[in-house]
């Protein structure tokens, strides 16, 4: 028997969600007051479950190693949020988010779940309008959308190219009045390194004041586990430089199980990597895909030429461009999902027709659109015989208005006007679909520790479509947990304050203070940047976007090599009693080289090709799939699960398996 | 390119602190400013000595958390970035930079490069939201339109990043600008016009709370600010200001 209870409500999936609620055992008001809940992290998910939950009255603890919740990384996403509004009228519906969001993750994720997603998605809008999020308006002064990758109707909303500050600044006003009201204490600077568990369910944290380098007791009668995604494994990443796996790991060592480690998303629009000191990559949204034609030259003369700079992008016609996308997609074109775009330049690029030094760049093209927009707006405007640069500026002005923070990001990185020549573009590790396994409540396998976020892996599947994780981080913080959660914590109200002064507390403190003492007094020859640029290498070329058995074998091995060696020599200077900054990732380090060896143990468990983990000896052979990634239902439609056994390595698989009631599994054709 | 860096060093809050030379080798044209302080880093870990810390994180020019002050700027020399977008090729061979923490009594340092800037946060906390639940249950988004033109202007001020370059470049270190920006936004959108007297009042009775100073007019703000945000919105916050204290 497996030991995964999803708790997925009886009943029809349309009714689910709104029967579940209407049964659940509630808090009286008035004992909420005694009951004290700690949210780590404060971006989308924490930052809006934190809001939520002391306006619902419980008294909360919220935690962040950025100095303030404002700066969490959500606040770097750019494209937008879906929601099934249906404002174009272009036929969206609960039923249509649901379906593009189980199709787009290659049928890996929960039914009911992505079912209560789509359903609660439109009162995100609702909810964050009322704060003040000033999401784009049309002229008529009502809300403008546009569509992403995967989808074929028109329901993405936007703040410009700033959709996550925007949303983040939302919730942390949200926050920001329970925090006047005395509901919520902000723990800013702050990193947790533990979680507490007594008689087996979570009742408080550890956590390094990350400016005097005290460590602190902190408990609750609940722990939400909202600390964003591990794309850092990989060392480069689109990710933000402290986002990290430490807070989901630790509770992992703890009991929770973690779930599909090795679904990663590579995101296919991000700026070329350009030389060996990076350290980071930088994402350009996706929605310049609505816009922007993807190609590489047809011959590879060109591209040397190219190379070499002899040639430039613009000396090459129409016809001696490859437009791969549109000539092997012709259904969705530029905007097939992003596993589908991220291999197809990867292709393109392997085949040695990469436009940049590193041949590790397609182009991004916006002179079509340019042109497009300033014929419709000469139309508009009655301009007759418009001259070419009239209409240049005309269509400049309209694609600044809807990318221009991009344009302007991407010169001052690349140092080249956008506007005049293609962007170039290449594949990033972008997001994680893996996280810990959370049941229908978003709770994890201990009681009482919840996850929520990018941190747990319930609603993508393989595969994330674009503007998918703000709705889930949103719709978890502000509309499922703090109903789920009631219904445990009505247990709880004769429960009364948790000490701290406990032997669990002690031993836990114990575990974190010997481990900082370790790292400081280690005085070993390598920094820890070393060995994360070391482990982010082994990840990329064997864990990256495809992978095969006898690869994901060796990264194993060597990522266990690597553990030990960081375990020997790795030296971090200063001291504990301070703001350190080495220190604070010496202890993400360490656990990004255990996460990475799981990650490959998964990956090689896992012998199908799905989502953007492309599996080398799973490929659709002959059909009209020739070559496309090939999913295998039979074997694999399950959620892996792994438990704790004190290696990587000698992790415990538990299987979930998943049903489709709703959706019938298909081959994912964007022809 | 070699360069050289004159630091600001300072061990904590309450020692006192100094510049200190540094050298780096081999920087490229093409780094970003926070690369080639991670290559001066590398270099002081290997040697066993500490490196510097400094404020970073999305390395995107979004977050607000890097907050350098480059040879007497705020975010450095280049106009409309954040110090993590600076990039090298704004430097030439040879040169020499001065790097020091953002300065004001409001921002008191943490250490070498990294201050405190949690007061940005508690004038937030007097007032910088809008009073709604977070029920589900608000009304459709669509319900009142708001002309393209306002909710253009609201994300303009709403664009801060909450860095402190204003204050930082600002020589009597006024937070008016972000200040400003924080009351504009709401104040341009029919959600923020209920609390729109209370809210102004609050913020800036926090920010003199805070310490930060008052503003002259001087514009250094908005030069150095990198999203933009123009001096209007410190003249709609004044306008708020005033009329709020007219009301009440
Ligand atoms: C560049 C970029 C662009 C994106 N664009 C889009 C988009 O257009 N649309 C879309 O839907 N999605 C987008 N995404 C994805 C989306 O932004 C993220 O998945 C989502 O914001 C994650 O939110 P979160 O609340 O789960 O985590 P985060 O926002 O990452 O928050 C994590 C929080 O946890 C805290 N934390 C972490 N560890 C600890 C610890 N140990 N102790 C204490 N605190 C801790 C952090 O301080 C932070 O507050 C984008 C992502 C990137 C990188
Ligand atoms: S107004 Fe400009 S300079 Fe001031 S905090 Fe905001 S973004 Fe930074
Ligand atoms: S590091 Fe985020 S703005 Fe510079």
């Amino acid at each position: 028997m497996s030991v995964l209870d999803s708790k997925v409500p009886k009943g029809p999936l349309k009714t689910k969600w709104t029967d579940y609620k209407n049964h659940i055992d509630l808090v009286n008001p008035a004992n909420k007051r005694n009951i004290d809940v700690i949210v780590v992290g404060t971006g989308l998910a924490g930052g809006s479950a934190a809001a939520t939950l002391a306006e619902l009255g419980y008294n909360v603890k919220t935690f962040c190693y950025q100095d303030s919740p404002r700066r969490a990384h959500s606040i770097a996403a750019q494209g937008g949020i879906n929601a099934a509004k249906n404002y174009q009228g272009d036929g969206d519906s609960t039923y249509r988010l649901f379906y593009d969001t189980v199709k787009g993750g290659d049928y890996r994720s929960r039914e009911a779940n992505v079912y209560r997603l789509a359903e609660v998605s439109a009162n995100i809008i609702d909810q964050c309008v009322a704060q003040g999020v000033p999401f784009a308006r049309d002229y008529g002064g009502l809300l403008d959308n546009r569509s992403f990758g995967g989808v074929l109707v028109s329901r993405t909303f936007y703040a410009k190219g700033q959709t996550g500050q925007q949303l983040l600044l939302g919730a942390y006003s949200a926050m920001n009045r329970q925090i006047a009201r005395g509901k919520i204490t902000p723990f800013n600077r702050h990193e947790m390194l533990d979680v507490v568990k007594v008689n087996g369910k979570a009742r408080g944290i550890i956590a390094r004041d990350l400016v005097t380098g005290e460590i602190e007791r902190h408990s609750a009668h609940a722990v939400v586990i909202a600390s964003g995604g591990y794309g850092n494994v990989y060392f480069l990443s689109t990710n933000a430089m402290g986002s990290n796996a430490t807070a989901a790991w630790k509770i992992h060592k703890k009991g929770a199980f973690f779930a599909n480690p090795c679904y990663t998303q590579i995101h296919p629009t991000c700026i070329p990597r350009s030389g060996d000191y990076q350290s980071k990559l930088t994402l350009m949204s996706e929605s310049l895909r609505n816009d922007g034609r993807i190609w590489v030259p047809k011959n590879i003369d060109d591209v040397m030429a190219i190379r070499e700079g002899k040639k430039k992008p613009t000396d090459l016609s129409e016809d001696e461009r490859d437009y791969y996308l549109e000539r092997r997609y012709p259904a969705f074109g530029n905007l097939v999902p992003r596993d589908v775009a991220s291999r197809a330049a990867k292709e393109r690029c392997d085949a040695g027709y990469g436009v940049n030094a590193t041949g590790e760049a397609v182009y991004l093209d916006f002179a079509s659109a340019i042109e497009r927009y300033g014929k419709e707006q000469a139309k508009i405007h009655n301009i007759e015989n418009a001259s070419k640069e009239k209409i240049y500026d005309l269509g400049k002005a309209i694609v600044e208005a809807k990318y221009g923070n991009l344009f302007q990001m991407y010169e001052k990185i690349v140092d080249q006007d956008p506007y005049k020549t293609p962007m170039m573009i290449y594949p990033a590790v972008h997001y994680t679909m893996g996280g810990v396994w959370v049941d229908y409540n978003l709770m994890t396998t201990v009681d009482g520790l919840y996850c929520i976020g990018e941190a747990n892996f319930s609603d993508h599947g393989a595969n994330r479509l674009g503007a998918s994780a703000l709705m889930q981080g949103l719709a978890d913080g502000y509309f499922v947990l703090p109903y789920t959660i009631g219904d445990y914590l009505s247990h709880e109200i004769r429960t009364g304050k948790i000490a701290t002064d406990t032997p669990e507390f002690d031993e836990a403190e114990k575990e974190v203070t010997d481990k900082i003492n370790f790292f400081l007094n280690n005085k070993g020859s390598h920094s820890v940047d070393y060995y994360h640029k070391k482990l982010g290498k082994i990840m990329w070329d064997k864990c990256g976007m495809s992978r095969n058995a006898a690869g994901l074998k060796e990264a194993m091995v060597e990522i266990k090599e690597l553990r030990e060696d960081f375990y020997k020599n790795v030296s971090v200077p200063g001291t504990a009693n301070e703001l350190n900054a080495e220190l604070e990732k010496a202890g993400r380090v360490a656990d990004f080289l255990e996460l990475g060896e799981l990650f490959a143990k998964d990956a090689l468990e896992r012998a199908e090709s799905c989502g953007g983990h492309f599996r080398e000896e799973s490929v659709e052979i002959g059909g009209e799939q020739e070559g496309e990634a090939k999913r295998n239902d039979a074997d694999f439609a399950f959620v892996s699960a792994w438990e704790y056994k004190g290696e990587p390595s000698a992790a415990v698989l538990h299987k979930e398996q998943l049903e489709f009631n709703e959706i019938e599994l298909k081959q994912r054709s964007y022809k | 390119m070699n360069l050289t860096l004159k630091i600001w060093r300072q061990k904590g809050p309450k020692d006192k602190g100094s510049m200190v030379d540094y050298k780096v080798t081999e920087i490229s044209e093409h780094m970003s400013f926070l690369e080639m302080m991670d290559v001066l880093n590398e270099q002081l870990i290997n040697k066993g000595e500490e490196p510097v810390a400094f404020d970073h994180d999305c390395r995107e020019g979004i977050c607000g958390m890097c907050s350098m002050f480059i040879n007497g700027e705020a975010h450095g020399p280049d106009r409309g970035v954040t110090t993590c977008q600076l990039h090298m090729r704004m430097f030439k061979d040879g040169d020499t930079i001065t790097i020091e923490p953002f300065r004001a009594k409001a921002f008191p340092v943490i250490k070498d490069l990294v201050v405190d800037r949690s007061s940005f946060d508690r004038i937030q906390h007097a007032g910088g939201y809008i009073s709604v639940n977070t029920s589900g249950n608000t009304q459709d988004a669509n319900a009142i339109p708001i002309s393209k033109h306002a909710a253009d202007e609201a994300m303009d001020a709403a664009t801060c990043i909450g860095c402190g370059a204003c204050v930082a470049s600002c020589k009597n270190a006024s937070a008016m600008l972000f200040v400003g920006a924080k009351v504009s936004q709401y104040a341009l959108l029919p959600q923020g016009q209920v609390e729109a007297v209370d809210r102004v009042k609050n913020m800036v009775a926090q920010m003199d709370l805070e310490g930060f100073g008052n503003c002259t007019n001087t514009g250094a703000c908005e030069v150095e600010c990198p999203k933009g945000i123009s001096l209007e919105n410190i003249a709609r916050m004044n306008r708020e200001f005033l009329s709020a204290n007219v009301k009440s």
